[in-house]
């Protein structure tokens, strides 16, 4: 109804005039779609046909062939794999931290700090993060050396925080909170009376969690999990703070290929690798939107 | 519910939020422990945090850091909003187009997007300048998704097409329209989005490494391997600020993005969350 109304309103404003203005009021949306192709199409398109040519510009697939090499699958297994650990890590406990904050009062100071203080530092990351933690628990770090003075070594194997054990600790840092951030609201979408449900039909609490709770909340907690994956995927700079050097995970590598200045710089294998990280993400997070719709009819 | 149940959530909660608690306050107690330590065992000095100011190098970056900061936040303001304004009244058709365009540098990482910034940068330095204020050109880019969604909320709560009908039958110019009638109705989404930006372009340390110059992140990097005590309470000060500012956003008015749309149950959560997930991605 409101567009028929703001339909007539348009033709009424501007009888006569109306069919001439129109043709050139495309000229106000230059700007925006002129910048765009600048700096996000142009970027993409250089990323695709530079990955798929030699530095000469000679059409060839050997980039993405290069991707097989010894230290590139590597990296790819190890971004997975630090990915993955901290997304179920960040994933469990911003559960049970979305839980422990769906129980209390919905309007309670508890609760308005957590998912304002979770919206801060889901997006704390970088240089500061990697910071943070080296402050923390590095070889001259206040709480390494508050229980190196009462007899535990946290390093006793050998220091762990500049390597992927430490890089997946510190990603948990930002993991936690977004998950409690877009898990929030499937828990709140659980009502009291599915529990008393449950008892009056003779359930316990394994039942209720079994076959009432759990089915309703698996499939977006598979979903938060790959976007945690996703999210911890593309992370660059708290690995590039943290670790010199190595290319030990994919973002690391391709900063490697980029800048190395002994020229062995590899800008086609940079772009191929680019390509890759962008498949990756877009199957994840295409994985993600997948099961959400199972619940959403409950889940109001 | 029965009486142990209500004890055992209570303790549940109790141990879930210390420990969880512990986790994140820690490490940013650590900090300012850390960048307060003198020469000597227990002594407490504020040495590292007077040492920011004589450091060129860190003063410079910082106020590169904010000119840049000002720079996309204003480019965004003037860029983003008419054209969301014009597409809504001339080009309803082309609302999703410029939608999904927006929220499209979310997938793609900025680790990823870089890569194919290089070349812009290397012609831009030689043909244009080579100044690190043109380093805004990429951040707006990378705060698209977020102004675009603070921007559109704003926009959804007003009736647009009615507002400017309004104004130009009183023979109102489209800039009038804006500045008196658009601007004025959602100065609180326009300062979210600011905020947001501001916020973003402080944090960013991926493409200003790559692209080889020295905002505010290169430049605490860059200190931290001569003085770690000065780098660590340039890091705590501007990570303070940072929270500062999102702690303001998040109460004045709804916080914009992912948790605003979160709270929503019906909205898709794929938009929601791919703009989350590029949040972070973005500032790391």
């Amino acid at each position: 109804m409101t567009a028929v109304r703001s339909a007539a309103l348009t033709a009424a404003g501007r009888p006569i005039a109306g069919s001439r203005r129109l043709s050139f009021s495309w000229v106000g949306l230059v700007p925006f779609f002129a910048y765009v192709g600048l700096f996000l199409f142009l970027p993409t398109v250089i990323i695709i046909v530079g990955s798929l040519t030699t530095k000469e510009g000679a059409l060839t697939a050997s980039n993405f062939t290069e991707i097989a090499q010894g230290y590139v699958v590597k990296a790819f297994v190890a971004s997975i794999t630090i990915s993955a650990a901290s997304a179920v890590v960040g994933a469990v406990a911003g559960a049970l931290l979305a839980y422990a904050v769906a129980a209390g009062n919905p309007r309670g100071i508890l609760r308005r700090t957590v998912t304002s203080g979770s919206g801060v530092l889901a997006q704390f990351g970088g240089v500061t993060l990697a910071f943070a933690f080296v402050a923390t628990i590095g070889t001259t770090g206040f709480v390494y050396l508050f229980l190196k003075d009462r007899g535990i070594d946290i390093y006793a194997n050998g220091v762990w925080i500049y390597d992927l054990a430490g890089l997946t600790l510190i990603y948990t840092y930002f993991q936690i909170p977004l998950m409690l951030i877009v898990f929030l609201p499937a828990v709140d979408g659980i009502r009291p009376q599915w529990r008393e449900a449950t008892e009056s039909l003779g359930g316990g609490s394994w039942h209720y969690w079994r076959y009432v709770a759990g089915p309703l909340l698996a499939p977006s907690f598979l979903g938060c999990t790959l976007l945690l994956f996703a999210n911890a995927f593309s992370a660059y700079a708290t690995a590039a703070a943290l670790i010199t050097g190595g290319g030990v995970i994919i973002p690391l590598v391709i900063s490697n290929l980029l800048t190395s200045e002994t020229g062995r710089a590899q800008p086609g294998l940079a772009k191929a690798l680019a390509i890759g990280m962008i498949v990756v993400v877009l199957l994840v997070m295409s994985l993600y939107t997948l099961p959400q719709r199972r619940t959403t009819r409950w889940l109001r | 519910m029965n009486r142990t149940r209500r004890l055992k959530l209570q303790a549940f909660r109790a141990v879930v939020f210390i420990v969880l608690g512990a986790f994140f306050l820690v490490p940013i107690a650590a900090m300012l422990e850390f960048s307060t330590r003198g020469r000597e065992i227990n002594e407490r000095t504020l040495n590292a945090w007077g040492s920011i100011v004589r450091t060129p190098d860190l003063t410079d970056a910082i106020t590169a850091s904010l000119e840049i900061a000002a720079i996309t936040c204003i480019a965004m303001l003037v860029l983003l909003l008419p054209t969301m304004v014009w597409v809504r009244l001339r080009f309803p058709g082309l609302n999703r187009v410029v939608e999904f365009i927006c929220l499209l540098p979310l997938t793609v990482p900025a680790i990823a997007l870089v890569v194919g910034m290089v070349p812009i940068y290397r012609w831009l330095s030689i043909n244009l300048s080579s100044s690190i204020l043109t380093l805004s050109f990429a951040y707006l880019i990378l705060v698209l998704p977020y102004s675009y969604r603070s921007l559109d909320a704003g926009l959804a709560a007003i009736d647009l097409k009615t507002l400017s009908e309004a104004a130009r039958s009183l023979g109102a110019g489209w800039f009038t329209v804006m500045w008196r009638v658009v601007v004025p109705n959602m100065s609180s989404a326009l300062l979210n989005a600011s905020l947001l930006v501001v916020a973003l372009v402080l944090g960013e340390y991926t493409f200003a490494n790559l692209l080889a110059y020295e905002n505010l992140q290169v430049a605490i990097y860059y200190v931290s391997l001569v003085s770690a005590g000065t780098s660590i309470a340039v890091a705590v000060a501007s990570l303070l600020f940072a929270f500062a500012l999102l702690m303001i956003l998040s109460f004045v008015g709804r916080p914009p993005s992912p948790i605003a749309k979160a709270e929503d149950a019906d909205i898709s959560v794929g938009q929601t969350v791919g703009l989350s997930g590029g949040l972070i991605g973005r500032s790391r």
